[in-house]
């Protein structure tokens, strides 16, 4: 192991050139592969998360949306049910109304003309009443002239009416 | 790292046992296709193979890219040497040390070679700067790095906010790991993005640097100290230049400890500084050079005992052992980084839980 020595003394020459050549591969390095590949990396592990992130809000926009979709269905839906029953109302009314309406004319015409009819009755009754009298008066006139031709009959009559009058 | 450090202690027993084996067997024929040569003079007279000489030459840095030896055949790639000696700079090839045989004997300008190291004749003192194995093995390892990385940054520019593709899925995930796994687990939310450039080209550097190692005829860059002391270094200042208060607070006075007892435990924390990036440094060489040396020793044995009874069993075994190296080459990277993130997360901390 003669040479056992010089494998364990650094030799100056050899440091010199190491120190040199690790300085320019730190320094050509660095400028030209380890910058350049971090950044790259950086924006690539950056992109990914971005495209990520993105995914899942996206995602959550789209069950945000479908629930939106799903409320305005709804709405929509309960909103259809509320103008078809207010319209139902309404066309129950309007008819209700109107049945109370004609029913209400109805009624009225009816007494009208029941008060037609009451007040026609009345007149034709008191013209009837008053023909009926004017007919009697004329028929008893004319039996009354037929029986009072002769002079006792007259007298008979009026005994007749005188013991009525007592009777009175 | 237990393993290798198992077979380490095995290497160190297994070691003195071949070197009595050695003295046994000095009278077996000289095959040299195989054995490790050193050609002296004319070459006619061959050295006996010498497995310590052969690892420590494989362990250690040189002056020219040496890859094989075939008979009287170096295959090997001259590197620049650059040297400051006698005021001035001299810049040469390390082919100028080579003498007609090819044996790094010669001198050039006074300089010469000696046990690896260029010294001057004279005794002058020498600033060897020259661009070694090591720093060769260095330079391709930054070459890799860049064309890997370059690559990688480019297809994130094409292809923004896709998912990863080819190469770059291949090292996103260890990206992303020392990222969200080291940095930020270990230093938490707030700073660690200042830090993880530094946690990368860390572990980059040392991942790339122990699997460039594993290759056959490549340096061993991060099983040499003064790599592993740059790194340390490197650490020990990242972390105590952005030390809080709360963490010199726990130094120099820990809290809820006893005013007689911070004389002991003052020191005692002091040390620690020192010893964070000390063990840093001597774990990542050990570990490599550990690796490196069963691996050799495995394939001296073939050399020792020339027989392929040995052979058939050592193969396999570095086979396997290879295999364990680059688990290990990847932890040992993954244990400086993690290691080098909680020193650094304990120097940012803010002291909300005192």
């Amino acid at each position: 192991m003669i040479l056992a020595s010089s494998i364990l003394e650094p030799n100056l020459g050899l440091i010199f050139w190491a120190v040199v050549i690790f300085a320019i591969l730190y320094f050509v390095l660095t400028k030209f592969a380890w910058k350049p590949i971090m950044d790259a990396l950086h924006e690539r592990e950056q992109s990914i998360d971005d495209a990520l992130s993105l995914a899942a809000k996206t995602r959550q926009e789209m069950t945000d949306l479908k629930a939106g979709n799903e409320k305005l269905i709804a709405e929509a839906r309960a909103e259809r049910d509320r103008v078809l029953k207010e319209a139902k109302e309404a066309a129950d009314a309007m008819i209700a109304q109107a049945k109370a309406d004609a029913q209400k004319a109805g009624a009225e015409e009816i007494e009208k003309a029941r008060n037609a009819f009451n007040q026609e009755k009345i007149n034709a009754v008191a013209s009837l009443r008053k023909e009926t009298a004017k007919l009697s008066i004329e028929i008893a006139e004319k039996v009354l002239r037929n029986q009072l031709a002769d002079p006792k009959a007259q007298e008979s009559l009026v005994s007749s009416l005188l013991a009525d009058a007592k009777l009175n | 790292m237990y393993f290798s450090n198992i077979f380490a202690f095995l290497f160190l027993i297994s070691s003195t046992l071949f070197a009595q084996e050695e003295h046994t067997d000095s009278t077996a024929t000289y095959d040299p296709s195989i054995a490790y040569s050193k050609a002296e003079g004319h070459g006619a007279e061959e050295e006996k193979f010498d497995p310590g000489k052969m690892m420590m030459e494989h362990i250690a840095d040189e002056h020219e890219w040496h890859f094989a030896t075939a008979g009287h055949t170096h295959y090997s790639i001259p590197l620049p040497c650059i040297v400051w000696n006698n005021g001035s700079l001299k810049v040469f090839s390390s082919n100028r040390f080579k003498d007609e045989h090819h044996n790094n004997t010669a001198t050039y300008e006074g300089l010469k070679l000696e046990e690896g190291k260029i010294v001057a004749e004279d005794g002058s003192s020498v600033f060897d700067v020259s661009i070694t194995k090591n720093v060769a093995s260095l330079l391709v390892s930054v070459l890799l790095l860049f064309v890997v990385f370059f690559t990688i940054a480019k297809s994130y520019k094409e292809r923004t906010g896709k998912a990863p593709k080819g190469i770059q899925s291949v090292f996103e995930p260890i990206i992303v790991f020392i990222r969200d796994e080291v940095a930020k687990q270990n230093i938490g939310e707030k700073h660690y993005r200042r830090f993880t450039p530094y946690l990368l080209t860390v572990f980059f550097f040392i991942w790339f640097n122990n699997m460039l190692g594993l290759l056959p005829g490549s340096a061993n860059v991060t099983g040499n100290i003064a790599i592993t002391l740059v790194l340390a270094v490197i650490a020990f200042f990242v972390t105590n230049l952005n030390g809080r208060s709360t963490y010199w607070g726990h130094i120099f006075a820990m809290p809820g400890v006893p005013k007689w007892l911070l004389v002991l435990l003052t020191p005692v924390e002091i040390i620690g500084i020192f010893m964070k990036p000390i063990s840093l440094m001597i774990r990542l060489f050990a570990n490599i050079t550990a690796g490196h040396l069963i691996l050799l020793s495995l394939v001296a044995l073939i050399f020792i005992f020339k027989s392929f009874a040995i052979a058939a069993i050592a193969v396999p075994f570095s086979v396997f052992m290879n295999l364990i190296e680059v688990l290990v080459a990847f932890l040992q990277a993954f244990i400086f980084t993690v290691l080098v993130s909680t020193y650094i997360g304990a120097a940012v901390e803010e002291g909300h839980h005192h």
